[in-house]
């Protein structure tokens, strides 16, 4: 139907992703403020058991393609592409993950569509579609609106609950067939598994992660000590990573681990909304950064505006101190 | 191996970032322009992949303040050309980006590949890589860690998904690569090195031809994040602090 609110639900590994629920949850609202249906949409080959787990929509459309068993995109494209033009739904949601990365780019390509990204909010609002878009790392809200439809947004994780985008009933099912050829210039051909053998840090009560600010693979050593001492690991963000000081396996974010600790200490972070993505539901959340402004601040249950080469050393000899006293 | 690599300055993050009176752009009275990280990034796998097979690297940058330091630190770095676009200004769209870039860059053909950032941190409308792509009709991965090459006119691309799983991919050439990270951190280069490749090279000037494509969606205004909470502050000298946060991590039976 003409104007229904779309959701991608995106698929990896076999498993509908956690995101998916999340932005079930915020297309229902939106479609509730526009007074049309909620759609999801699910793309795969071989994955309609998974359609009882949408029931927050009113109806799955189901594409069901032996090209689609791969993640490829350019035949998830060529997919929704055709859908999109038949159904002309008002807006299509889209999990901004690495899964679907491709999918945000090249379907508005292919249909001169409108498309906003970075998105944790989409309302409607003077008959425009408004979105709320994290800009530069997390510091700058933009809210933007798209007046044409159909509209493309791109939903940062953790948008909204996922427990809000579960439904009880399994929705009704329309499957639609597609033309779709193999994949013949992006071709998917392995995963290529993590390292095993390193400290998963997503077994830790405790992380004391690092990001840019603490400069150079040297000063590492003051955050393996302070971890030595709380009893746990040390993990860092993509800078960190990026620049070889810890392995990949420690990343923490949108494209490293999502951990949940009971400690998690971010030291020199900002908090970008990658970052925050992989941490944001950790026990307790302690930022120690030098920017009163970095957004880590939003989501920290403590934070230290200070220097954390003053504050680590203080920190690890206190700890030390108090176990002492304890042992004693 | 001819590759064109695109770089956008964007605002350091670090810096405070102030909203102009406008209510939808920066202030740029404080604002201090860098190269896009993942840009930085892609430079520094074009210049990998020249050192390993040979060929050019064409860096390509619209023109913006601090565009020109840039540019010299890209040749010093081993790019061959640098060319900085003139007509464009900061407020244009990602599509409009995309598109007059579709038009400029067949100067620079035949390239094996087209490199871009995975992602700018200063724009709503969507992946440049992907739309250049489309218009070229090239084919397209973003997210980007490794690119070898391999016989003919084909690639394998590994991408990388979450958790630390990453995809191989099987790609023809010419391609369209937005570039999450080199396989090596970018390469330091220092201030004496730029100085030298600006008193002994030069920079390319291309105008941009055409009307900009219209935007398809309207920034209405920037602010400040809006945030549910934020963290209760602890304050004191550096011993003060850490002892109130004992405190806490005593009575949450974290120590
Ligand atoms: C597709 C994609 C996927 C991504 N995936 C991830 C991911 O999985 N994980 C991830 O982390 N990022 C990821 N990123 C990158 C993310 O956008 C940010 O660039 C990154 O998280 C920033 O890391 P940072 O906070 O360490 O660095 P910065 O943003 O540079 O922040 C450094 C902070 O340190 C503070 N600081 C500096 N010196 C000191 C000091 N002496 N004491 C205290 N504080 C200090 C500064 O004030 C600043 O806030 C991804 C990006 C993209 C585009
Ligand atoms: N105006 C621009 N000029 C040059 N390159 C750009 C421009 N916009 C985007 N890019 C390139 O495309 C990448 C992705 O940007 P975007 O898709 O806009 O987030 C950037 O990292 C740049 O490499």
């Amino acid at each position: 139907m003409a104007g229904n609110v779309w959701v991608l639900a995106e698929t990896w590994r076999g498993q509908v992703s956690e995101t998916t629920y999340e932005l079930l949850a915020l297309g229902r609202e939106l479609a509730a403020e526009l007074g049309v249906p909620l759609q999801a949409v699910l793309l795969g080959h071989q994955v309609k058991s998974l359609t009882p787990q949408l029931g927050a929509a009113e109806s799955v459309v189901l594409v069901d393609h032996p090209a689609l068993a791969e993640p490829a995109l350019e035949p998830y494209t060529y997919a929704l592409a055709q859908l999109v033009k038949a159904r002309q739904p008002r807006c299509l949601l889209v999990p901004l993950t690495n899964i679907s990365w491709e999918v945000l780019g090249l379907l508005p390509a292919a249909l001169e569509l409108p498309c906003a990204n970075f998105c944790r909010d989409v309302r409607a609002a003077d008959g425009k579609l408004q979105a709320r878009c994290l800009l530069y790392g997390g510091k700058v809200e933009a809210t933007a609106a798209v007046s044409a439809a159909p509209a493309l947004f791109g939903i940062l994780p953790g948008s909204r609950p996922a427990e809000k985008g579960r439904g009880e009933k399994a929705p009704a099912v329309e499957e639609v067939p597609v033309e779709l050829a193999e994949a013949a210039r992006v071709k998917f051909k392995k995963y290529l598994e993590p390292e095993a053998g390193d400290v998963d840090i997503t077994q830790q009560t405790v992380l004391v992660s690092v990001g840019r600010g603490i400069q150079n693979q040297d000063n590492l050593a003051l955050a393996e000590e302070l971890a030595a001492a709380l009893g746990g690991a040390v993990s860092g963000s993509r800078p960190v990573i990026d620049q070889g000081w810890l392995p990949l396996s420690r990343q923490v974010g949108k494209s490293g681990a999502s951990v949940k600790p009971k400690l998690y200490l971010a030291l020199g972070i900002s908090g970008a909304p990658e970052h925050q993505e992989g941490m944001r539901n950790s026990e307790l959340i302690v930022a120690v950064n030098t920017d009163p402004g970095a957004p880590i601040f939003a989501i920290a249950h403590f934070g230290v505006c200070a220097d954390l080469f003053d504050i680590v050393p203080a920190l690890t000899e206190e700890i030390k101190r108090r176990k002492a006293s304890r042992a004693a | 191996m001819n590759i064109v690599v695109l770089l956008k300055m964007v605002p350091d993050v670090v810096e405070e970032l102030e909203v102009a009176p406008d209510g939808k752009s920066l202030n740029a009275e404080f604002l201090r322009l860098i190269v896009n990280e993942r840009d930085a990034h892609a430079l520094e796998e074009a210049v990998l992949l020249k050192e390993r097979h040979g060929g050019a690297v064409v860096a390509v940058a619209p023109e913006a303040p601090e565009v020109d330091e840039a540019l010299f630190t890209a040749l010093a770095k081993g790019a061959d050309r640098a060319v900085k676009i003139t007509g464009f200004t900061s407020d244009f769209s990602t599509r409009a980006a995309a598109k007059l870039l579709a038009q400029l860059l067949p100067r620079f053909l035949p390239a094996d590949l087209l490199l871009a950032g995975c992602q700018a941190i200063d724009d709503v409308d969507g992946q440049l890589a992907a739309i250049l792509a489309h218009e070229l009709q090239l084919p397209y991965l973003g997210l980007v860690t490794q690119v070898k090459l391999e016989a003919a006119g084909r690639a394998t691309v590994t991408k990388e998904f979450a958790g630390g799983v990453r995809g191989e991919f099987e790609m023809t050439l010419p391609a369209v690569l937005g570039i999450q990270a080199a396989e090596k951190p970018p390469r330091y280069i220092p201030v004496a090195k730029v100085r030298a490749a600006m008193k002994t090279q030069k920079i390319e000037t291309v105008p941009a031809a055409g009307a900009p494509a219209a935007a398809l969606v309207e920034v209405l205004q920037l602010a400040k994040p809006e945030a549910a909470g934020h963290a209760e502050m602890l304050t004191g000298s550096p011993a003060e602090a850490a002892g109130k946060l004992c405190g806490i991590l005593l009575e949450r039976g974290v120590l």
